[in-house]
């Protein structure tokens, strides 16, 4: 169980991500963490998912009776995984318009455990100044390192923070160009743990390539990562695609377990901003207004 | 609970643990440290965080000068541990304060020693006095030092001289908390050794033994091979009985927030009469003549560190005549215990060359101010070209040797009267490939080489630009017609030769300080804002250096200073307190 003073009433009552529906065998126990608490999922015949507490009677990849349990909590399958919400759900999961597009290619990239907390996870999603270094020749190369000004709102109703006009240069813009160019990116964070990215799609300059990081906290300092795909792409085949997401994952993982404190510090005076961390500043104070304990350092009253 | 251990130096490495260009985690009593050696030999010991995102910099890129981090690129000084670039932001100059927690560093008996605050100096061993002290391989022992310490003291080994005998007798000379003396006799051999405890965590530590003489080179490895199969049965020995303990909950060191770098304590730190302040203390440790009438100047600290500097950067230099000069430094990356300036003889000056040719020697003290830096270099240009004329060449200098440490494509066109008239050949001449001379030019022949020079530009070029004034317009004049973008063309000049006119009278008025002032005919916005107590930095006060700079809310400027380029005085947004007025009545400022 959780330790009382782990507590966040908040992050409780969110819906979290626990894994890819295709990717659960049917009838069987499977075993995860959240926020501290150890869950069993599954999915029946119909691909009808339930989440419940672990119990010693359930063993992994057993086959399970859903019908006997007892006792399960609430449970939702969207964008192709099982959520489910320790509390009571206090809001709906955050829309994307965009998964529904009937041309569009929908698939979990990977589900990668990482020693960290889910606010440092999200905002090395946000960050776009270690593509040169992190990312080489793929994302970014030295020596084109500058992030131009970028615009950062929070939505009226403080529900969603907003990045535009996010421009970085990048090597193979795409597989058709020759040379680098500026790559546009919008970042949206409607959850906590959770964010989406627009990239302008290589196939069709007027639409975007969608890709959606979903942060299941194991507890305040590992987590796994989910990452949704939904593309135009129609000529690679999935293990590609898959291959590339999990290339710049695994370029990222080593870095976010060097990181310390792991909880993401909320008082500004702890780590140094710059300019080109607008989205992160911005992250680190909607964390601290809306109230959240969990995966963080508050800041000193 | 540790403040007593934190006062004490404690080894917490071995020398061979710091290779070239390597960086070694280092721990001592919870701390993390990032320690790495420079290639001029220094040890840093650092907090081992970058103080950007926490990432631990001992898995940054020791680059012989700089610690890189690898998430984005920072670097930080050999010595200061400031940061001296943020690739993010490559058009700007990083805040002094912006600066990395160091702790003191020893190097003695093969093992690097530091303290979180130690308290005194790092006590000689007798015994370990001599030359050829033999260090053994470190064993880390999941245990606490204290309880380690408990079993060394017990430690029997054999003498070097006698290392398969199994008849020695090992005899305790001296001990405390985290060191012990042993002597090993066999027959007529004998050994000392020490061994300290370095306390890595509450259940953590690492024996690091060094013995008084190093063995015969035969004996070497069955020396070290005998005292790990001993300190490793020792080792195991510690832990089984740790095992059995409660265990202790691990240290919780505080990271203190990234703070302002105290500068040298020092009393007589006074703004000279002027209101420029020169707050650190030198010694003229070398002076030589570099080039036909150009002096070069090493200055070492008295007063502690020097500060971090970046390439571009100038000091202000207090002479003994009174006067202030305004020097580039044209320091490498990293060369951070000395700066080196270089000063031409100027006939015709105001006797600040005079001065420092003819009156300032070696051993000299000199107050200067702290390193500004008005003259950044960008490191994200696909090709940077550097033309340099005369004494134009110091910050340019160490621009270039930035660049090329870094191994970054550029060229430094560096055009002088005569080969005689080249500064820091020796250093020039390390960079060849990178260099191009242009002897005795007419200014029409110049002209003719900088069109050359200048003729192929392509988008994320770079052109920096230092040298007479004449020259600099040329250059100027040359590469606006070639069609290089006025943001991409860098200069400074060295003094400002506008006439000014400052016979007119306007009305200032200071946003944030709420306060309305007339500045009146024959006064700078400078001088009237320091007479109503508003200091503001400021370092050659004629318009050529941008320290002074403020930006405009409101009004029109007249600018009559040679920093802005044009672009940037047309927009109005920024003057130059020292000599800049107003067209308008009234000029609203921000500050």
């Amino acid at each position: 169980m959780q330790n009382q003073n782990e507590k966040d009433p908040i992050i409780e009552n969110l819906w979290h991500a626990l894994g890819a529906l295709k990717e659960i065998d049917a009838g069987q126990v499977n075993k995860t963490q959240l926020l501290g608490q150890p869950l069993c999922y599954g999915k029946d015949a119909n691909d009808v998912a339930f989440v419940w507490p672990a119990s010693e009677r359930h063993k992994t990849h057993t086959p399970v009776n859903f019908e006997a349990l007892n006792r399960c909590l609430p449970v939702q399958v969207r964008y192709g995984y099982v959520w489910t919400c320790l509390g009571t759900p206090s809001e709906e999961i955050f829309d994307i318009p965009e998964y529904v597009e009937p041309d569009r290619r929908n698939l979990n990239a990977a589900s990668m455990g990482v020693h960290v907390s889910a606010p440092r996870a999200i905002e090395n999603f946000l960050d776009m100044g270690h593509f040169p270094y992190v990312h080489t020749d793929i994302l970014g190369v030295e020596p084109h390192t500058e992030v131009k000004d970028y615009d950062v709102t929070v939505s009226a109703d403080a529900c969603e923070i907003l990045a535009t006009r996010c421009l970085f240069y990048q090597p193979m813009a795409s597989q058709a160009s020759a040379g680098g160019a500026d790559v546009e990116y919008v970042y949206r964070v409607p959850h906590p743990y959770c964010s989406i990215l627009y990239k302008s799609s290589p196939l069709d300059a007027a639409r975007q390539d969608v890709i959606c990081i979903f942060i299941q906290p194991l507890d305040q300092e590992h987590i796994r990562a989910h990452m949704l795909l939904s593309v135009l792409d129609v000529d690679n085949p999935d293990i590609s695609i898959r291959a590339f997401q999990q290339t710049i994952f695994g370029q990222d993982k080593p870095i976010l377990e060097n990181q310390f404190p792991k909880r993401l510090p909320l008082d500004p005076r702890v780590e140094t901003p710059i300019r080109a961390d607008k989205s992160a500043i911005t992250y680190r104070r909607w964390l601290r207004q809306k109230g959240i304990t969990y995966g963080v350092i508050p800041a000193a009253a | 609970m540790n403040e007593a251990a934190q006062r004490i130096w404690h080894p917490i490495a071995s020398s061979t643990d710091l290779p070239f260009r390597h960086t070694y985690h280092g721990q001592l009593l919870g701390r993390e440290f990032a320690v790495w050696r420079a290639d001029d030999g220094y040890v840093n010991v650092w907090e081992n965080r970058c103080l950007h995102r926490g990432v631990r910099l001992s898995i940054g890129i020791n680059d012989g000068t700089e610690l890189k981090c690898q998430y984005h690129g920072w670097r930080y000084a050999n010595r200061t541990a400031g940061c001296t670039y943020i690739p993010a932001h490559p058009a700007d100059a990083p805040a002094r304060t912006i600066c990395n927690q160091t702790y003191p560093a020893i190097e003695r008996y093969g093992l690097i020693w530091s303290a979180e605050a130690p308290v005194g100096e790092l006590a000689y061993i007798e015994v370990l006095s001599g030359s050829a002290v033999f260090p053994l391989r470190g064993i880390a022992v999941n245990a606490p030092a204290k309880l380690v310490m408990q079993k060394l003291v017990t430690y029997q080994f054999q003498p070097s001289g006698q290392i398969k005998g199994q008849t020695a007798t090992s005899q305790l000379l001296s001990s405390s908390d985290d060191s012990c003396h042993l002597a090993a006799t066999d027959g007529a051999h004998s050994t000392t050794a020490v061994f300290f405890v370095q306390p890595v965590d509450a259940g953590r530590s690492v024996i690091r033994g060094v013995l008084a003489e190093t063995p015969a080179d035969d004996l070497k490895r069955p020396v070290l091979y005998h005292h790990n199969q001993l300190l490793t049965a020792l080792r195991e020995q510690v832990e089984q009985e740790f095992s059995t303990l409660p265990q202790p909950a691990p240290f919780a060191p505080v990271i203190a927030p990234p703070s302002a770098p105290t500068l040298p304590d020092i009393d007589f730190d006074s703004p000279s009469p002027r209101g420029r302040s020169a707050p650190l203390r030198v010694q003229v440790s070398k002076k030589w003549m570099t080039a036909l009438d150009i002096a070069a100047f090493d200055l070492v600290s008295i007063t502690g560190q020097l500060p971090t500097y970046q390439p571009g950067a100038h000091i202000d230099v207090h002479m003994p005549n009174g006067l202030i000069r305004q020097y580039s430094l044209t320091n490498g990356p990293g060369e951070t215990d000395k700066y080196t300036i270089a000063v031409k003889r100027e006939a015709a000056s105001g006797g600040g060359s005079l001065c420092m040719h003819g009156q300032v020697r070696e051993g000299d003290v000199l107050a200067i101010s702290e390193p500004r830096n008005n003259f950044p270099l960008r490191r994200d240009a696909i090709q940077t070209v550097f033309v340099a004329g005369g004494i134009g060449i110091t910050p340019l200098l160490a621009m270039s040797r930035t660049l090329h440490h870094s191994g970054l494509p550029q060229t430094l066109h560096y055009f002088t009267q005569s080969r005689d008239h080249i500064a820091f050949p020796e250093i020039l001449g390390t960079m060849a490939a990178t260099v191009q001379h242009h002897l005795n030019l007419s200014p029409e022949e110049t002209a003719g080489q900088l069109r050359g020079i200048l003729e192929s530009y392509k988008p994320a070029m770079h052109l920096y630009v230092c040298g007479p004034g004449p020259m600099l317009e040329a250059t100027r004049k040359i590469a606006d017609d070639l069609g290089w973008p006025e943001p991409a063309v860098h200069f400074e000049y060295f003094k400002n030769t506008n006439e000014i006119d400052d016979s007119s009278q306007f009305e200032i008025n200071l946003a944030r300080s709420a306060m309305t002032l007339q500045v009146a005919a024959g006064k700078t916005i400078l001088e009237t804002l320091r007479e109503n107590g508003i200091e503001l930095p400021s370092s050659c006060e004629q318009g050529a250096c941008g320290t002074c700079v403020v930006d405009i809310l409101e009004g029109e400027p007249e600018h009559h200073d040679v920093f802005l380029s044009d672009g940037e005085k047309q927009s109005g947004k920024r003057l130059m307190t020292c000599v800049s007025r107003a067209k308008s009545n009234r000029l609203v400022l921000d500050i």
